[in-house]
């Protein structure tokens, strides 16, 4: 009894118990950020309009695409420098199955979680035997691959990217059409991600790669195949790349290969470390946070990253922690 | 495929591969020595192109020029190095990553802003811009000969150094095994300033090198960063016996892939689909190959730490 307590004290400076408190706290600020987000039509009809609503969209978008990444860099500590690689195959699968007259929104998605899983299998495969720096660059490489066999695709438009001239449908709906049905199918996507990679990270699974993050050595000691845990992950955070992906592509109604670029995976990173790793709404918050200053930059000069680069050059200085636990502690938390 | 054509290729592989490894080769010491992953070292070998043709501008002459833009970019290196980089050895990959990658967006658009975004190009220098008659019907211009030249002849001078000088054996100790190294009372951070100037500098000498070959753009070092990537991975982190040997074998896979590739799948496809398969399957050749080198030797093909 006493040993119990006494492991339980210890508990807290692991860090699950204000984990958990803050969890709470944070699943009420997560769903808060939703609720403004599904009130963002009515807002950008009073002031802004639909340009705005667009940068909220895309904005949304690449949440989805920077949850799921946070998954492996932040719960399982596995820094994937190549995830922009699965938006870019999930535009390009629903761009191709577009054109090739493929026009339900479900084999279309169902197309696109086969080929992304499917490319998140092997290369994952392949780079989880590796770890450390390793592991970056070879993720670097994968994605810089599937970059240059997207820009070779010349009957899909090449390096100059592909106009779509249709949408998918769902049972005949057009809910995926830009517009209102598109909105609020993205919200309802990444309220979705947002749920179940809170929920996965909270699992016995998510404890399995946070254990992992912290020592791989003694989760295998305990018995448990990390590779497996971790080959999972990696396939969970490439399918949910890859419905952002469907959702970019039917979003701008384009599919560029620059989409897979190694700097756009780099963006997804600055917005997961900008937001705070392995938070609950870290992902969700840097995301909006970086679109959000993009375009407040570019407003002020062209040459915005002047500016940028430089942030984010302080910010891994100086920073600690990003948003999420500014939040936490500006809302009265520690 | 003639035989003159693939003489041109291997000659063309052979030259990409001695640039991959003027800049793989700062790289991988930067990587082995002090566990610090610099996206911004493509970024390096732009600098060092632009500044061989700033002072070209200003000089008219190559060599004064180039040697100019390599003390310049030594400088500027060094100057990174005392900024940034020196406060982040300790860090976490991330953060190394982050700041890297802010240098090389702020770089990148600095140069835009500076130079214009527009493609520029270099002359090469005028003793070397002749064509040298190699066979029959085939001319080859004598300055990307010099070029493999110049780089086989950088690989034996850095191969030299690093194993027979003391400084060398420093960089061979702190790959291996840095907090041991400093424990024996070597100044490990001057080690890392030495190394990381240095390897800026080679960058920036595989820029001005390649600016007469390539056109000048902002983020040109980009693309080529990756590659050396591969390389490094491939050579296995740390050994520059593994950067050279693995930065020859990209180049060539690389280069004569791209002119085989579509011959290669007109014998398996038909002449459409190979037309859009060849330059596919070329361009992830690379990749392939990398992947395959990781999945029989996890640590490349020479790594430089003994047992980890």
């Amino acid at each position: 009894m006493t040993d119990r307590s006494v492991t339980q004290d210890r508990a807290p400076q692991g860090g699950a118990t204000p984990a958990r408190r803050f969890g709470d706290a944070g699943l009420l600020a997560g769903l808060a950020i939703l609720l403004v987000l599904a009130l963002m039509p009515q807002i950008t009809a009073v002031a802004g309009g639909s340009y705005v609503l667009n940068l909220v969209m895309k904005a949304m978008i690449l949440a989805i695409a920077a949850i799921s990444l946070d998954l492996l860099i932040g719960y399982s500590g596995l820094v994937s420098f190549g995830h922009a690689a699965f938006l870019g195959l999930g535009s390009y699968v629903t761009g191709i199955a577009l054109t090739e007259g493929i026009y339900g929104a479900l084999p279309i998605l169902g197309l696109v979680l086969l080929i992304c899983g499917g490319f998140a299998l092997v290369t994952g495969a392949i780079s989880l035997r590796t770890s450390g720096v390793y592991f970056i660059m070879i993720t670097l490489a994968f994605g810089q691959m599937l970059f240059f066999a997207l820009s070779s695709l010349s009957s899909y438009g090449g390096d100059d990217g592909l106009t779509l001239w249709d949408t998918p449908d769902l049972f005949g709906a057009y809910v995926f059409q830009t517009g209102s049905g598109l909105f609020y199918s993205t919200l309802v996507v990444l309220a979705l991600t947002w749920l179940a990679v809170g929920r996965i990270a909270g699992s016995r699974f998510g404890r399995v790669l946070r254990a992992g993050k912290e020592s791989p050595l003694r989760v295998g000691v305990v018995g448990f195949d990390l590779y497996r845990f971790r080959l999972a992950a990696y396939v969970i955070a490439g399918l949910f790349a890859g419905v952002a992906g469907f959702l970019m592509a039917c979003h701008t109604e384009f599919i560029n290969p620059s989409t897979a670029s190694w700097q756009n995976s780099g963006t997804l990173i600055v917005m997961v470390i900008l937001g705070g790793m392995g938070t609950r709404n870290g992902a969700l918050l840097g995301a909006l946070f970086v679109v959000l200053i993009e375009e407040a930059l570019s407003r002020y000069t062209v040459d915005w990253k002047l500016i940028f680069g430089p942030m984010l050059v302080l910010i891994a200085l100086f920073a600690k922690g990003g948003l999420a636990n500014l939040l936490a502690r500006v809302g009265g938390g520690r | 495929m003639s035989s003159t054509l693939f003489l041109i290729q291997l000659l063309n592989g052979a030259q990409y591969g001695v640039l991959l490894f003027l800049i793989a080769a700062g790289l991988t010491l930067v990587f082995g020595v002090m566990g610090f992953i610099n996206l911004a070292h493509g970024v390096q070998y732009m600098i060092g192109a632009y500044l061989t043709f700033m002072y070209f501008g200003v000089t008219g002459n190559f060599l004064t020029a180039l040697l100019l833009g390599l003390v310049t970019a030594l400088c500027l290196g060094l100057a990174l190095e005392a900024l940034v980089f020196r406060h982040l050895y300790d860090r976490d990959h991330l953060d190394q990553v982050l700041a890297t990658f802010g240098i090389i967006l702020f770089v990148n658009e600095a140069v835009k802003v500076i130079w214009g975004p527009g493609t520029l190009t270099l002359p090469a220098p005028e003793f070397l811009s002749a064509s040298l008659q190699l066979t029959d019907n085939l001319l080859y211009p004598v300055y990307r000969l010099a070029l493999i030249v110049v780089g086989v002849l950088v690989a034996a001078g850095l191969y030299l150094v690093v194993t027979r000088t003391r400084v060398g054996m420093l960089i061979r100790a702190g790959a291996s095994n840095a907090d041991m190294v400093s424990a024996l009372g070597i100044n490990i951070r001057r080690l890392f300033m030495i190394v990381f100037g240095f390897g800026a500098m080679l960058a920036g000498f595989a820029g001005a090198l390649a600016a007469p070959v390539f056109t000048l753009e902002p983020g040109m070092g980009d693309n080529l960063l990756i590659v050396a990537f591969v390389v490094i991975i491939i050579g296995g982190i740390g050994s520059i016996r593994g950067a050279f040997i693995a930065a020859i074998l990209v180049g060539l896979i690389d280069t004569l892939g791209r002119s085989l590739a579509t011959d290669a799948m007109n014998l398996i496809f038909d002449a459409s689909a190979a037309n859009q398969i060849g330059p596919s399957i070329a361009s992830m050749l690379i990749y392939i190959f990398m992947a395959a080198v990781l999945f029989f030797r996890p640590q490349g093909l020479f790594p430089a730490k003994g047992s980890a």
